[in-house]
């Protein structure tokens, strides 16, 4: 070979500084029968990146289930897609932006967002919805507030332009995330049934085509560095982050949308974690074919880029595709109308490898199949995480004022309104948001019709702290919960793994745990995993973030006119408590925000006793029994109940504790499988309880303009609501 | 009567806008849907009404509506606002208004200088207007508010004029109709959130009419606007 590229010698320090290991090197060398080039090795090294091969965590997310009728398209595709029946998919995916808003949190967070758009788009679906999930470190370090506000500003700045609305997500603050932000965005799209587009390359001569923006030294090797753990000076790695243009990327939905109403596409794919390298690879890997790049084609943003440079470029709002051969100039005209690049940059081979050109010579040569598919995959060793030993509420001091305790959680970073920053998206447009964040999940109408998707992402991470495969469990059973709360058949999960270093054993456990977990309760809830992402190498300084698999999920309500929400409607409504109440304190947060004391075992999930009690609140919802529905979660009954009355401005009492139990295990416990409802009439309510075996109880009525626990005097809804909304407003400084 | 939506690239209201009329037109005139006018067409046919939708028009690059301004089609615009043909700009619309001269003022950076996106109350100013010709004038009515660039300045003279000539369309308001200053999503002088050129032919507007004309989204309250210039221009 005449490589220009090639003219360096590789050392093992450039194989190191490269992320790959000596004997992953050893490897390359096999696969090539001789030295890569500075190119190829750059190549492999992002290739076999955590972040682009799940090495360490694929045998582990092969044990998750995939499938089912309404699944159309499991993980491997860009974005999962599954049948919501009318001739229509749903397609979704969410995908962490972790390490770069970290050092950047507009750019890192507004890229996150790009990045999801296009992953749903690639597929041939107009996306309709976007939500994320955030982890900042805790209130009080000097970044956090710098952090939540360029994040936050990122995601809106991004998705209020490309004009998706953003309609849900949470957010946490937890001293584990300090030096290592998440960012977790997720986007849902509709496409045709019949009309989805996936990367699988045919026909030998094809025409390969880049369109979108052009190249430039952006991002170069950020999927390396999101598959390293961070130490000091990570600000210096601000040049591997990209700068995102929604501009352009709206414009490019918009082109791909079009020409994808035609028949000129073969194999489209985006350009996202190690840029041309990978999407070029995918599309050949999977369509079992070769592939040749004139490099001197690219739309350069500078002159001089060497090979290696575009190669590894993860510039934003870019595609790839293989066009039928007789459609270029059709093709063309759609993205010149929207005055975006357009270039055939090279064709399909039946050679099986990838070659590169420059300037006539060739700079580049590998074989696909082994750098796509034989890529390493290790099973890491793992420690289960030890039990911990169990809080036995009755030794908890006795709840004085339950009022005032309420009126302390609320004001709680964790529980507090988050409206300062789902203001700051714009939910609506598209005009088709009928459920806003603030509620267990948002809601979009499915355009022209009377069908709406549910969607919500849920994880509690101080539960898959204490205990991962509860915490695994929990994660995906309150996202099914919250689908089920607004009136909602819940129907596939995407999820986005979260974990510190895979190399420590005992990280790796939380890993295996909350898999364990996941899997467990997708299972048995019928909720399959249709795609999702991994992000590993989440510490700073020897330091991991609390274990965090992110679930996010989509449900379909058939009729918008049974849909229900939290808010509190009338006077002199019975409110019931659905499912089994045992107290559970531990792990929970009255006791790490009242208490202090960050102990106990996470709460366990009964994987049947949620289906069962969810099943039986969405056959009432139906039926239109219930005024209002809340999921119970964080913060227990108290928390749900002030929701409720604030949501709907309408007041509310609360019966007394259950002999057996102590008020604060009562108000706050954090018992899964329960759902707080409203009715106006209990008892045939009770009835079907009974008969199915259903916990029911009712316990309290609404009225008044004031909140009154057993324990406590009234606390009229003003308070209550500056308690909840204040906070982060003053936090982030009015 | 017949619309035209100039869509430019980077709006992204332009389908809202759209669905809301086509419903007050149905249910009112039994006319067509508006047609979709791409920004580089400048001889688009003769409409009753023209709409510039919310959005980022050509990505809100250098100001907000300043490149939208110069677009081939805008220029036509400006033609036939000058010979009277009825033109309503929402949100990103009223940027790119303020930005052609049809209307006066200017739209800075939020008081908060961040994006915001919520439901707002205002008060119809006056109900002398093609646009306004279903509400009552006083008339307090909710609607949502979604933009960085909504903070509405003009020269202190040419508030005056405005007040003067009842060219205020809505202001931001409380519930019971009063202009405070709580009630003011951006910090627009005297709380406006819509003003008029001087025959009442132009509406320049922050609110999005277009997202509150429907009860499943919440509210209906935008619908008389659209309902209104159906009736006013059939």
């Amino acid at each position: 070979m005449t490589a220009a590229a090639g003219a360096e010698a590789i050392t093992p320090e450039m194989v190191a500084e490269h992320g790959l290991s000596p004997a992953e090197y050893e490897r390359v060398l096999e696969i090539l029968g001789r030295a890569p080039n500075l190119l190829e090795l750059g190549i492999f090294s992002v290739m076999w990146s955590e972040h682009c091969s799940y090495k360490s965590s694929k045998i582990w997310l092969k044990t998750l289930p995939t499938s089912g009728p309404q699944v159309i398209y499991g993980p491997g595709e860009n974005a999962g897609a599954i049948d919501i029946g009318g001739g229509l998919a749903a397609i979704f995916k969410m995908e962490s932006h972790n390490h770069p808003s970290y050092i950047e949190p507009y750019q890192g967070a507004a890229t996150g967002v790009g990045g999801i758009l296009r992953d749903v788009f690639t597929m041939g679906a107009r996306p309709v919805a976007n939500l994320n999930a955030l982890r900042f470190g805790e209130p009080s370090h000097p970044k956090t507030r710098h952090l939540l506000a360029g994040v936050v500003a990122g995601i809106g700045g991004y998705g209020n332009c490309v004009g998706v609305p953003t309609v849900g997500g949470e957010v946490n603050f937890d001293p584990g995330y300090n030096g290592n932000i998440l960012v977790n965005a997720m986007t849902v799209g509709l496409a045709p049934r019949d009309r989805i587009f996936t990367s699988r390359a045919t026909g030998v001569g094809n025409p390969v085509v880049y369109v979108g923006s052009k190249t430039g030294r952006d991002g170069i090797h950020g999927a390396t560095m999101a598959s390293a753990e961070f130490g000091e000076g990570a600000e210096e790695k601000r040049p591997t982050v990209q700068v995102g243009d929604p501009f352009t990327e709206k414009l490019l939905i918009e082109a791909c949308l079009e020409l994808m109403e035609t028949d000129a596409i073969v194999a489209i794919q985006d350009m996202g974690a190690a840029g041309l390298t990978s999407s070029s690879f995918e599309m050949a890997s999977k369509g079992g074919l070769g592939v040749e790049l004139d490099l001197d084609c690219v739309p350069c943003r500078e002159d001089g880029m060497t090979p290696y440079e575009m190669m590894l470029s993860e510039s934003q709002e870019r595609m790839l595709m293989v066009l039928q051969p007789d459609k270029e100039t059709l093709a063309r005209r759609v993205f010149d109308k929207w005055d975006l690049d357009f270039a055939v940059i090279g064709r399909l081979t039946d050679t099986g490898r990838m070659v590169l050109r420059l300037h006539g010579e060739t700079v580049g040569d590998l074989p696909i199949d082994p750098l796509a598919q034989a890529a390493p995959e290790y099973d890491r060793p793992w420690e289960p995480t030890p039990a911990p030993a169990p809080l036995d509420a009755a030794t908890l001091p006795p709840l004085e004022d339950s009022g005032a305790a309420l009126l302390r959680l609320l004001a709680t970073p964790d529980l507090c309104s988050r409206r300062w920053i789902w203001e700051q998206y714009d939910h609506m447009v598209m005009a088709d948001t009928v459920g806003r964040p603030g509620g267990d999940a948002g809601v979009v109408r499915v355009h022209a019709s009377h069908r709406g998707l549910a969607l919500t992402i849920d994880c509690t991470p101080r539960y898959c702290q204490a205990n991962p495969i509860q915490g695994g469990r929990q994660a995906v059973a309150e996202a099914w919960r919250n689908l089920t709360a607004v009136g909602a058949r819940p129907l596939a999960v995407t999820d986005n793994l979260n974990f510190g270093n895979p190399e420590r054993p005992r990280v790796m456990g939380q890993f295996v745990g909350c898999v364990q977990g996941i899997g467990e309760a997708c299972r048995a809830l019928d909720f399959p995993v249709i795609s999702g992402n991994v992000s590993l190498y989440n510490e700073t300084n020897g330091q991991a973030i609390p274990p965090t698999p992110a679930i996010g999920a989509v449900g379909l309500i058939d009729d918008l006119g049974q849909r229900v929400d939290p808010a509190l409607k009338e006077a002199g409504e019975t409110l019931l408590l659905i499912g089994a109440t045992r107290g559970h304190l531990g792990a929970s947060l009255y006791l790490r925000d009242l208490l202090g004391r960050r102990e106990g075992d996470a709460p366990p999930v009964d994987l049947a006793a949620e289906k069962r009690n969810g099943d039986f609140v969405r056959g009432l919802i139906r039926d239109g029994q219930f005024t209002a529905v809340h999921d119970l979660s964080d913060g227990g009954l108290a928390v749900a109940l002030a929701e409720m009355a604030l949501a709907g401005g309408l007041g509310v009492e609360l019966d007394a504790a259950p002999d057996d139990l102590p008020l604060a295990a009562w108000l706050f416990g954090e018992d899964q499988a329960r759902y707080l409802v409203a009715a106006r009439d209990a008892a045939p309510i009770l009835a079907a309880a009974e008969a199915l075996g259903v916990p029911a109880a009712a316990v309290g009525r609404t009225g008044g303009d004031a909140l009154i626990l057993p324990g406590g005097g009234p606390i009229s809804l003003g308070e209550l609501r500056r308690a909840r909304e204040d906070w982060l407003p003053a936090y982030m400084g009015g | 009567m017949k619309a035209a939506v100039i869509v430019f690239p980077g709006s992204n209201c332009d389908r809202d806008v759209q669905v809301a009329l086509t419903q007050s037109l149905r249910r009112l005139d039994g006319g067509k849907a508006p047609l979709m006018v791409w920004h580089k067409e400048a001889d688009f046919e003769a409409v009753d009404l023209i709409v510039l939708p919310g959005g980022f028009a050509y990505g809100d690059y250098l100001r907000c509506g300043a490149v939208a301004a110069h677009s081939p089609a805008m220029r036509e615009v400006v033609r036939r606002a000058g010979r009277g043909v009825p033109v309503i700009g929402i949100c990103n619309g009223f940027q790119v208004l303020t930005e052609s001269g049809l209307l006066p003022g200017a739209l800075i950076r939020n008081a908060s200088l961040r994006f915001v996106c919520r439901d707002v109350t205002v008060r119809v100013e006056t109900s002398q207007s093609l646009f306004t010709c279903k509400y009552e004038t006083g008339q307090v009515i909710r609607i949502p508010v979604a933009h960085h660039d909504g903070n509405y300045v003009a020269d202190p003279d040419q508030l005056e004029r405005l007040e003067g000539d009842g060219r205020i369309a809505f202001r931001y308001c409380d519930e019971a109709g009063d202009p405070t200053a709580e009630a003011n999503p951006n910090g627009s002088a005297r709380n406006i959130a819509g003003v008029f050129n001087a025959e009442k032919t132009v509406l320049g507007m922050m609110p999005h009419p277009e997202r509150l004309a429907d009860p499943l989204l919440g509210g209906s309250d935008g619908r008389a606007l659209f309902d209104g210039l159906v009736e006013a221009l059939s």
